[in-house]
């Protein structure tokens, strides 16, 4: 019997080979389940609804993937989207003219400078990265505090053009899907054909041999941090256009559902495992539970216990599978 | 100075205050094979990594055709054409073997690109070259240590190099796999390349090695053509005293049998396994890597229980389902990777010698320290382990004293029946010395040891009896005197030669 055939033969490998079927079946199977108690689930504008309430998780979710993929995480991409929406709707409430694209511009070198600090202190203060952002993560939210000083921006103190910067559509789809999909696309391209990429990859699998290959860690690690401020900064902006408003809890424990996302989408917590596609189905699996729930009423508390719920059983599914890995490899190599 | 290729001037190294490496010395010659030598902990890995960049040095000069450089990296290095293979594995698992070659420095198409057309052409036709044959798809963590060592050595050659560095290449490779190796080199040196060979194995200097450098405590030792060297000469020149015996078995006679096995068999891994252990005696388990044996010593030990058989011991027959029973039934099993299996690397000393028995030194819950710590001071010392302080990490130790601080937490426990799984791999012959006698000293205190082992000279050097497994079967039992390195290898391979010859 060769490798291939042994893996096969076992179910829990087979899961593991195609993790994003298994994800795709899990998401068939929850729309049928859902849509026979509730006929207005399965309608084209639900499925908007759904993409428009799960693009800005995917823009911050495939970034905290590139964190991850390192084998490090970044905690603070909550506070980071807070601050950046109260920074750039505080502008945008001075100058009404101000245009939607500078704020996205603005917005994303904000998310820079906090990326960078990140950055800073993980890559090159070698503090450990849990500590480092859970510490940031306080930082930038107090931040927000003591910039709008506690107030809100509300809808009525944004410009019209700033608000359809999300929500309005071409060919029916909102704005806020195509930038999305854009950055999937961006990440996907930087993660498999750019350098780059293959080093997050190769520090993610085995940091030591990293090193005596000469791939550049420090450097490296800044550049994820730094990415992901980046994409906060974005997500920032188009949080306060979607939602019209920014105030002292916006993105609040966002982390959390962004983690969700990358692991339910087979993203392995200890590196070096993940893709863009699963990141994707996760977030899209996050997205339909979540609207599901809504639909058949129940409370937003239990929303929180799903997902977590979720990632403990991704991380368990993992655990098992590559516990089997191990297993037949070794059984098969000796 | 045209001489040299590659010189390293009065090299010192310190960590973290104390110095590793005391002014050492070494230079290469374009085309020759130059053995570095030591004891492990001498600082030949530490040496290697100041060559590649991967450390820099505190004090000294390297020189490189006649310029002095400085490598504040392993790119830098490389790209000046140096390469290396680490004794660490330093495979990508998630990476596949084609990018495992090119990690670090994948060609680019115009606008930055990774070109993976590229990769993989150039990846087959290397493999192909080096007479390798692996599929550049699969995954680094589905491949044998030994495709590993493949991959690892194809990656260092990829890089076209003008000095390679190998650091014990051949230590999980078989026979034939070393011959391959051997041949690859030689060609290598004949186009004039530079290589830094680093093996505990004596008999594969005296094969390939045109000089040979000895270091002992960081110190640099000598510098000779390996033809004018004898192997006795060599050993005394690395641990700085005589080996009086290399394989000091006394005679014992051996008592009652203590553990009997009978046709322990699981699918596909081994099949009808049985043998007796005799009180005193040193049973010798021979073959090649991947020949069944480890699987056969973990299915004692209740890793992996087998799926059929019996094991008896003292004549009782046992049912052994985890190494807790196993512990309890008097075993202990000394695994062969200690990195993994064998230490808890970020605990200190203390802690890793006196792990199986925590219990006898709390007192209802209260850990009684000093007699843990006294403790494993006299096992320490008994085992003569070279660490600056018991509180040290386990892990900042040499190869040679993290085998014995193993063997120091195993013997803690006071089996009756010990396991021991490749005991002297990739240690320093000092080492190996002192873990034979002690293991010589076991069996004549009436401890049964069933040893496996991929070295010939040390199976029958030390062994009582001998098995030879081959393909998960046993092909022969000898007694001491009949046993010689022929008889071992023809059973160990035989059934490769038949099919060759049929």
């Amino acid at each position: 019997m060769d490798l291939q055939q042994r893996l096969s033969s076992n179910p829990l490998l087979v899961i593991a080979r195609i993790r994003e079927t298994g994800i795709i079946l899990v998401i068939l199977l929850l729309v049928l389940a859902v849509s026979l108690r509730s006929p207005s689930f399965l309608t084209l504008s639900n499925f908007r609804d759904i993409l428009l309430n799960i693009s800005i998780l995917i823009i911050v979710a495939l970034a905290q993937t590139m964190v991850i993929l390192t084998k490090s995480i970044d905690l603070s991409v909550g506070s980071m989207i807070g601050l950046t929406a109260m920074m750039v709707s505080f502008i945008i409430k001075q100058y009404p003219e101000f245009s939607p694209l500078a704020a996205i511009l603005l917005g994303m070198a904000v998310g820079s400078v906090l990326g960078l600090f990140n950055g800073l202190i993980i890559a090159y203060g070698e503090v450990p990265p849990i500590i480092a952002t859970l510490g940031t993560l306080s930082i930038y939210r107090g931040m927000i505090f003591l910039y709008s000083g506690g107030t809100w921006i509300n809808a009525f103190e944004m410009s019209k053009s700033f608000k359809l910067l999300a929500k309005g559509t071409i060919l029916g789809v909102p704005h806020l899907v195509y930038i999305a999909f854009g950055v999937a696309v961006l990440v996907y391209f930087l993660l498999n054909h750019t350098r780059l990429g293959r080093n997050i990859y190769a520090i993610g699998s085995n940091p030591d041999a990293a090193q005596f290959v000469g791939i550049p860690k420090k450097h490296i690690i800044f550049a994820v941090y730094l990415l992901s401020g980046i994409a906060c900064g974005l997500a920032g902006v188009l949080w306060a256009s979607r939602f019209e408003s920014a105030q002292t809890n916006t993105a609040l424990g966002f982390e959390l559902q962004t983690v969700a996302a990358s692991v339910v989408g087979g993203v392995s917590i200890s590196g070096g495992v993940g893709t863009v596609p699963g990141v994707l189905l996760g977030a899209l699996l996050l997205g339909i539970i979540q609207n599901a729930l809504t639909m058949i009423r129940i409370s937003p508390f239990w929303q929180l216990a799903i997902q977590g719920l979720l990632i403990l059983l991704a991380v368990v599914v993992d655990n098992l599978i590559s516990r089997e890995m191990q297993r037949s490899v070794r059984q098969w190599n000796r | 100075m045209g001489e040299y290729l590659f010189e390293l001037r009065e090299i010192t190294k310190r960590f973290a205050g104390v110095e590793v490496l005391h002014k050492v010395s070494f230079n290469l010659r374009p085309g020759e094979v130059h053995a570095l030598l030591g004891e492990n902990g001498a600082g030949k890995s530490t040496l290697i990594k100041i060559m590649t960049g991967v450390y820099q040095p505190d004090e000294g000069a390297i020189i490189l055709d006649g310029r002095e450089v400085r490598f504040s990296n392993a790119r830098e290095s490389q790209l000046a054409g140096i390469a290396a293979i680490y004794q660490e594995p330093s495979l990508f698992p998630d990476l596949d073997v084609a990018e495992n070659i090119f990690v670090g420095r994948h060609p680019l198409k115009a606008g930055g690109r990774v070109d993976w057309h590229r990769i993989y052409r150039e990846a087959e036709s290397l493999l192909t070259s080096l007479g390798m044959q692996l599929n550049l798809k699969r995954k680094a963590r589905d491949l044998s240590i030994a495709e590993q060592q493949m991959v690892e050595i194809a990656r260092a050659f990829s890089i076209n190099a003008r000095i390679l560095i190998m650091d014990e290449p051949t230590s999980s490779l078989t026979l034939n796999e070393v011959a391959e190796l051997f041949c690859l080199v030689r060609r290598l040196r004949d186009e004039g390349t530079a290589v830094v060979f680093i093996s505990h194995r004596l008999e594969e200097l005296f094969e390939i090695a045109d000089r040979v450098t000895v270091l002992r405590d960081g110190y640099f030792v000598d510098t000779k053509p390996v033809k004018d060297v004898t192997r006795e000469e060599l050993i005394r020149l690395m641990v700085g005293r005589k080996v009086s015996s290399m394989f000091p078995k006394q005679e014992v006679q051996p008592g009652n049998v203590v553990l009997k096995v009978e046709g322990l068999t699981r699918d596909g891994v081994f099949k009808d396994i049985s043998f007796e252990l005799r009180k005193g005696e040193i049973l010798g388990l021979a073959g090649l890597v991947g020949a069944g044996r480890t699987e056969v010593a973990r299915a004692i030990f209740g890793i992996d229980p087998p799926a059929s058989g019996r094991i008896f011991i003292d004549g009782k027959e046992v049912r052994i389902t985890s190494p807790r029973q196993a512990i309890a039934l008097g075993l202990a099993y000394v695994p062969e990777d200690r990195q993994t299996h064998g230490l808890v690397t970020p605990m200190n000393l203390i802690s890793n010698i006196t792990l199986p028995l925590v219990g006898r030194f709390s007192h209802f819950g209260w850990l009684d320290q000093r007699a843990e710590i006294n403790f494993a001071l006299s096992m320490a010392r008994q085992m003569e382990v070279r660490a600056h302080s018991l509180w040290q990490r386990a892990r900042e130790l040499s190869g040679g004293n993290q085998q014995k601080i193993v063997l120091a937490k195993w013997l803690a426990t006071r089996p009756r029946i010990l396991i021991l799984d490749e005991p002297t791999r990739g240690i320093d012959v000092g080492t190996k010395a002192a873990v034979h006698e002690l293991m010589s000293r076991l069996a004549g205190e009436g401890m049964a040891i069933l040893m496996i082992s991929s070295e010939l000279p040390e199976i029958l050097g030390m062994s009582d009896r001998i098995i030879v497994m081959r393909e998960g079967r046993i092909t022969a039992q000898l007694g001491r005197e009949e046993a010689t390195q022929e008889k071992i290898l023809h059973y160990a391979t035989q059934s490769l030669e038949e099919e060759v010859t049929r």
